[in-house]
């Protein structure tokens, strides 16, 4: 049914109809609301006799989620920025262990500086955990991913991050279907786990492997990741018969990418999440002149679909990604991805670090990029909306004194006082 | 915690033998005991923690009609355990990380509860450092939340799978591979230390309790009356490690008891945070009989000794001795 409803809210209630056995969480900007409306539902026995458990860490949260999860429970949780870095060592220890863990990132940047914005560093940095990484672009798709995800995990025996942009989508009010509980129930059957912690049956889970089979149980973690790259798109074509839309949102292409006039386009944006939305403004805009844009999302980063962007750029001419996250020292990490699909390929692609710390990505500055794509006046990496000044003031205090200070604070400080 | 026979021919209440009558009779010495971790494992010879887990996890299984779940935290139990296909758990066992065997464990009681197993309980173990030290903020969660979990410390005073490094359960002076036997103040500090089974008991928890590998069926009885009850129970094992602390393997026990009767390790009950039963001591020991016998204490005697040191040590033996009333005959 439709309704008016906040991100998190929706999230909250298309979990609900998952009807997890175990919640798990720790707050934190910008998850709280998703696992606070959580802790309702369950109260108010929205959710069987699902159990939330407040933990006293995230890395307690994850913890929590693999011991429920090896005793057959269907289980969830949610983090976003220092939390999802505060529980890497059980998020590989869960993937390590193929339990189908399904976690809502609320993705926000990771200080220091302490910043509370959204960007996507935070589940960028666990882009080789061995998660499934889905991203979501719109509120809708991030609610019915989730969905998908459950489904995609227990197939697998994997656990799944959904990743939606902290505030931006967390926070903001939308036209929302949430899905019905008997649609749901439809989509996801029970849980049966392949592994199971049982007196009945009783198994050793998580013992020391030597050399002599590590690297085959590390390939089958890859191998599984492969198959999500078949099987994603018959869960998102059955879902889409299901509840009459598709999981990953309007552009969707086999629940891996989504593609946005991309049939005759020269210049292509590629991005993963909400900025996509402010990217097909800009297409559209550039289209009423004539100029041949168009735009790919990117909804499976783990597994990455390198057949599907391949098929998908071969054609442009240009394509800039825009980057929510990036590697200090080289550069983007999407970028390096598409040109892994796109190798042998000559084409020119540009790489801009956008939106970070929750820095606003306007239309003005896309549309400009796509100009200066055109032109062939684009950096091949380059942040966008930079403040030139304010660095090289920095760097010139820098050259003044040894002691020039905290360079964050410092920077304010400037800012405040000019 | 009554036995009513004394063996005092050994010096000891310890009880394995086939005298007693079936209401006494040791879980260990019944013929259906579930060998829960199964000979064949990879422990050093006289490993104190081997003996200790084999006791608590056949009396859990007693308890419990043989529904128990394991969970443990790395640590030489973990490893001596599993190398597959040798896996020595005939129990649902599973391990995940240094320091999160309590939520693991919590995760477990708490899908159990969402899937109305009630019959099935859920036992929880690590090592000193995987309990004082990297998993404390975890277990003490676990704690607070009464989350119905036994969890179970094998307390070898230092981190012997990394090969014998100082834990926050290590004593004072211990020589450990980075408590180094030498220059002005050799082997670890006297610091406030640890103590966790007090830590335990001021989260008010139902059940906590010490035991040592020198009294097994205590450390038995504990575990059935743990496993008797529900949320979260503490139980700290003393359980000596030949190979860190440099003694005879079949001396294990021996240097159990002594750990004990010197006033170094008291063992008691506590419920609701107070304590209600404390295991008395017939004749105080002293600490040098304890500590001579052992290699990491062996800067502290002969020529170049410190016998100030020992001095220090015996002060805290007959500091416990007072706090925990441990003097005078078993009732
Ligand atoms: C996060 C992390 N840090 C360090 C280690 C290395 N490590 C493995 S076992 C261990 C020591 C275990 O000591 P303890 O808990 O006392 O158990 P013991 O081996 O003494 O029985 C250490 C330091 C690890 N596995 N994980
Ligand atoms: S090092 Fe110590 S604790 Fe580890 S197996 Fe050997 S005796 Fe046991
Ligand atoms: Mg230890």
């Amino acid at each position: 049914m439709l309704q008016q409803i906040e991100g998190s809210k929706a999230v909250a209630e298309t979990i609900a109809a998952c009807m997890p056995d175990v919640v798990c969480a720790y707050p934190i900007s910008p998850q709280t609301h998703i696992v606070e409306a959580l802790d309702e539902l369950t109260r108010l026995g929205k959710i069987g006799n699902c159990q939330f458990v407040n933990v006293e860490s995230e890395f307690s949260a994850m913890s929590v989620a693999i011991g429920a999860s090896a005793t057959g429970a269907r289980t969830y949780t949610a983090t976003a920025s220092q939390g999802l870095l505060f529980m890497v060592e059980p998020v590989y220890n869960a993937s390590g262990l193929g339990l189908p863990i399904v976690m809502t990132v609320a993705n926000r940047a990771i200080g220091s500086p302490i910043n509370i914005w959204n960007d996507q560093s935070d589940s960028m940095s666990q882009r080789d955990s061995g998660w499934i990484q889905l991203y979501a672009q719109d509120n809708q798709s991030a609610a019915d991913l989730h969905i998908l995800a459950f489904r995609l995990a227990e197939e697998l025996s994997l656990p799944v991050m959904v990743c939606m942009d902290g505030f931006i989508l967390t926070h903001a009010m939308e036209e929302i279907d949430v899905a019905e509980k008997e649609l749901v129930t439809k989509y996801l059957p029970k849980f049966t786990p392949r592994q199971v912690l049982d007196p009945v049956d009783p198994v050793s889970i998580g013992a020391m492997v030597g050399p002599e089979a590590f690297t085959e149980v590390k390939y089958l973690g890859h191998f599984k990741q492969l198959k999500a790259l078949e099987i994603i798109p018959e869960l998102s074509s059955e879902f889409e018969e299901v509840f009459g839309r598709p999981a990953a949102g309007p552009d969707n292409y086999k629940g891996l990418v989504t593609k946005y006039h991309l049939e005759d386009a020269e210049v292509v944006l590629v991005a993963l999440g909400s900025v996509l939305g402010t990217i097909k403004d800009a297409v559209d805009n550039h289209r009423k002149n004539g100029v041949k844009v168009g735009a790919m999302g990117i909804t499976s980063f783990r597994p990455f679909p390198l057949d599907e962007v391949r098929k998908s750029l071969k054609h442009a001419q240009k394509i800039v990604v825009v980057e929510r996250a990036f590697a200090p020292g080289i550069g983007g990490i999407v970028s390096s991805n598409i040109r892994t699909a796109l190798s042998g390929i000559d084409i020119k692609i540009n790489t801009v670090v956008a939106g970070l710390g929750g820095r606003p990505i306007t239309l003005k500055s896309i549309s400009e990029l796509v100009d200066r794509a055109l032109y062939g006046t684009l950096p091949d990496f380059s942040f966008m909306d930079l403040d030139v000044e304010l660095v090289e003031r920095e760097l010139e205090r820098n050259l003044l004194t040894r002691r020039s200070g905290p360079m964050a604070e410092n920077l304010l400080k400037d800012l405040g006082t000019r | 915690m009554s036995t009513p026979l004394k063996f005092y021919q050994v010096g000891s209440f310890a009880v394995g033998n086939r005298l007693l009558g079936d209401e006494q009779l040791s879980v260990q010495s019944r013929s259906d005991r579930t060998n829960s971790l199964t000979s064949g494992h990879r422990a050093c010879q006289g490993c104190g923690e081997a003996l200790g887990a084999r006791y608590v996890m056949d009396a859990a299984m007693a308890a419990t009609d043989g529904k128990v779940i394991a969970v443990n935290a790395t640590g030489c139990l973990e490893v001596f355990s599993t190398p597959y296909p040798e896996t020595s758990w005939r129990l649902p066992w599973m391990h995940s990380l240094f320091g999160n065997a309590a939520p693991v464990a919590t995760g477990v009681a708490f899908a159990l509860k969402a899937q109305g197993r009630s019959d099935i309980r859920v036992v929880a173990q690590g090592g000193d450092g995987g309990t004082v030290d990297i998993g404390f903020g975890p277990l003490s969660g676990m704690f607070e939340r009464n989350d119905d979990v036994l969890y179970v410390c094998y307390d070898n005073e230092a981190y012997m799978n990394t090969g014998v490094q100082r834990s926050g359960a290590t004593p004072p002076a211990a020589r450990t591979n980075t408590t180094h036997a030498v220059g002005e103040n050799p082997g670890a500090s006297f610091t406030q230390g640890k103590n966790l089974p007090k830590i335990a008991m001021a989260h008010g928890i139902p059940y906590v309790a010490t035991a040592s590998v020198s009294d097994l069926h205590d450390l038995e009885e504990k575990v059935t009356k743990a496993m008797s009850m529900h949320g979260a129970r503490y139980l700290h094992v003393l359980v000596p490690c030949p190979l860190g602390w440099g003694t005879k393997s079949e001396e294990t026990i021996k240097l159990a008891r002594l750990a004990t009767e010197s006033g170094l390790f008291p063992i008691y009950e506590a419920e609701n945070g107070v304590i209600t039963e404390t295991k008395k001591i017939r004749k105080q020991v002293p600490v040098d009989e304890y500590l001579q016998i052992q290699k990491r204490f062996a800067h502290l005697f002969g020529p170049k000794g410190n016998p100030e040191i020992v001095k220090a040590i015996q002060a805290i033996a007959d500091r416990n001795i007072a706090e925990y009333e441990l003097l005078g005959e078993r009732q």
